[in-house]
């Protein structure tokens, strides 16, 4: 914490660019396959918003990602990064330009961490000095320890190697990231460390990023908004995670987001974004949660208790209000 | 036909005017005698070795490279280039000095394209092999970072290749420093030179041990600077 903190009181130079994405009509039909990979997808996701792709295996999400960033040639359709065509661009230079992380992260063995991160802006030539600078600057922003810089990717545990490649892709201060599965090859303990963290930083940079997850509960947390992809690259739904939650448009979605969708949906939020009981007085005896939780958590709680009502206390332990069962039942109607 | 190039300029040695009581017992080594030719036969027959070798490895190097990176971009070149290396590689090596000698004559050029062609196989198969076993998520991450093809190369593949591009010249090395003294037949060069006196000489015993032992020698060092620059070309082979 303090050393985001820090990292942004130095009034570091440069997280300032986030661009509009958007797939018009987007398709992708492989030679000598009988159905398409994707028949015809469009989306629009806002500067610095986060949309996650999500469905079972053979929906085309991977796919779509690359799409993106032309490692897929297109099929038929366009695609606009800040309102320009990507076909138009040389591809190399527009990766150079779109952040890229994915799952096996494919950080260069023979290049040190420091090295690793440095490669896009040596690629766009920046000075030595310059690129020390952001190096340093991107290690502290992703929690690592700047001597971390001088050691090879060989040396580092998964979620330190998973910070570099993040790192690597905001190096350049791209105004897209594309992340195909980034947390998919960590440990689930990790993984909600790391996506913690990824929200953090995502509110420090404000990116525009395309998230490839087949995990709803991941889609759910990440996303501003999620699209549902279903087998043979078809969307089934594109809206944000509480509308999804609430209202999915098909079966296939219900199915797919599970039956607890309800519970999902309080996961959501925390307490400290609902409205309170006010507490009357005399403390409730079953005991208290802190306001930070997930309403999810403090729901899994109050049952714990037998139902009885639960204090919420502020980080100082002051307490804010109750909570009772049939406070948080209304939160879904 | 080849055999007379052996006969090149008889060493003035076992049985010669001087000789000493141990050359005349032909003992196994007679230090005397090795330091009488050092500078007159063993140490220039080591430098002509060394250029030999460096020449053939050299040109052999870049071609076996070249064909690998060909290969590599097109598979389908793959076999042809393997056929044609193996074919070299197995031709035993006075079969093809023969076989060149009619248009090189008995030359260093004779020489050194018999001492190159058995450096392809070994050195094709290592870079190829290095290139193609670069992890793919590793390629896929360069290229989606916006490098080149050409880039992607230089960058990455060849460095990751390393390892197994050094190994290769490693035995290539080896490989040539042995064939070498074979070659000595054809350029009368080489620490081929002092053994073949040696054998004709009635099988001139320190002759032939001190020019044998500087072959493997040079090969044991040859073999040791090439771990070595492989240490200090590829030192995060060795993190983690």
């Amino acid at each position: 914490m303090n050393i985001q903190t820090s990292a942004q009181s130095e009034g570091s130079p440069s997280f300032s660019k986030a661009a509009r994405l958007e797939l018009r009509a987007v398709s992708k039909r492989y030679r000598g396959q009988e159905r398409p990979a994707i028949p015809e997808l469009s989306l629009e996701v806002d500067a610095g918003e986060v949309c996650v792709l999500v469905g079972p295996s053979g929906s085309g999400k991977t796919t779509a990602l690359r799409l993106i960033n032309r490692m897929i040639p297109l099929s038929g359709g366009d695609i606009l990064l800040g309102g320009r065509s990507v076909l138009e661009r040389d591809p190399s230079e527009l990766r150079r330009e779109i952040g890229y992380v994915i799952q096996q992260i494919g950080l260069f063995p023979h290049l040190s961490v420091a090295d690793n991160i440095a490669t896009v802006p040596r690629l766009l030539g920046w000075d030595r000095q310059r690129i020390a600078a952001r190096v340093g600057e991107l290690l502290q922003m992703v929690s690592l320890d700047p001597a971390i810089g001088g050691r090879y990717p060989a040396q580092l545990s998964g979620g330190q190697r998973q910070r570099v490649g993040v790192a690597r892709a905001l190096a350049a201060d791209p105004p897209l990231m594309l992340m195909d599965e980034p947390f998919g090859a960590i440990d689930p303990i990790n993984r909600a460390r790391l996506q913690d963290e990824f929200k953090r930083l995502q509110a420090q940079v404000r990116k525009t990023i395309v998230f490839v997850t087949h995990d709803i509960d991941e889609a759910i947390r990440m996303g501003d908004k999620i699209a549902i992809l279903r087998e043979g690259g078809r969307l089934a739904q594109y809206d944000t995670p509480a509308k999804i939650l609430t209202e999915p448009a098909d079966e296939f979605v219900a199915e797919f987001v599970g039956a607890d969708r309800a519970l999902k949906r309080l996961g959501l939020e925390t307490l400290a974004e609902i409205k309170l009981l006010e507490p009357n007085g005399a403390p409730a005896s079953a005991g208290s949660v802190p306001r930070t939780a997930s309403v999810r958590d403090a729901l899994s709680q109050l049952l714990a208790e037998g139902g009885r009502p639960l204090d919420v206390v502020d980080d100082d332990g002051e307490v804010a209000g109750v909570i009772t069962l049939e406070l948080l039942g209304g939160l879904l109607a | 036909m080849i055999w007379l190039a052996a006969g090149g300029p008889v060493i003035p040695t076992f049985g010669g005017r001087g000789a000493f009581a141990c050359e005349r017992a032909n003992r196994l080594f007679c230090s005397d005698w090795v330091s009488r030719n050092w500078s007159s036969v063993l140490w220039p027959a080591l430098r002509q070795h060394i250029v030999l070798t460096l020449i053939a490895v050299s040109i052999g190097f870049v071609i076996a490279t070249a064909l690998a990176l060909l290969a590599y971009r097109r598979g389908w070149l793959e076999r042809p280039v393997l056929i044609v290396t193996s074919i070299l590689y197995t031709i035993p090596s006075l079969a093809l000095f023969e076989l060149l000698e009619p248009s090189f004559g008995l030359t260093r050029t004779t020489a050194e394209i018999a001492l190159v062609s058995y450096t392809l196989l070994i050195m094709f198969r290592n870079t190829l092999t290095g290139l193609r076993e670069v992890p793919a998520e590793v390629r896929d991450a360069a290229i989606g970072m916006g490098m080149g093809p050409t880039q992607t190369l230089l960058r990455v593949e060849l460095p990751l290749a390393a390892p197994a591009i050094i190994a290769g010249l490693r035995i290539a090395t080896v490989t040539v420093i042995s064939l070498a003294t074979v070659a000595s037949l054809i350029d009368n060069a080489g620490l081929g030179v002092p053994i073949l006196t040696a054998i004709s000489n009635d099988v001139f015993k320190t002759e032939l041990i001190v020019a044998g032992a500087m072959a493997v020698g040079l090969a044991l060092a040859a073999d040791a600077l090439l771990v070595i620059a492989q240490r200090i070309l590829t030192p995060w082979t060795r993190a983690g």
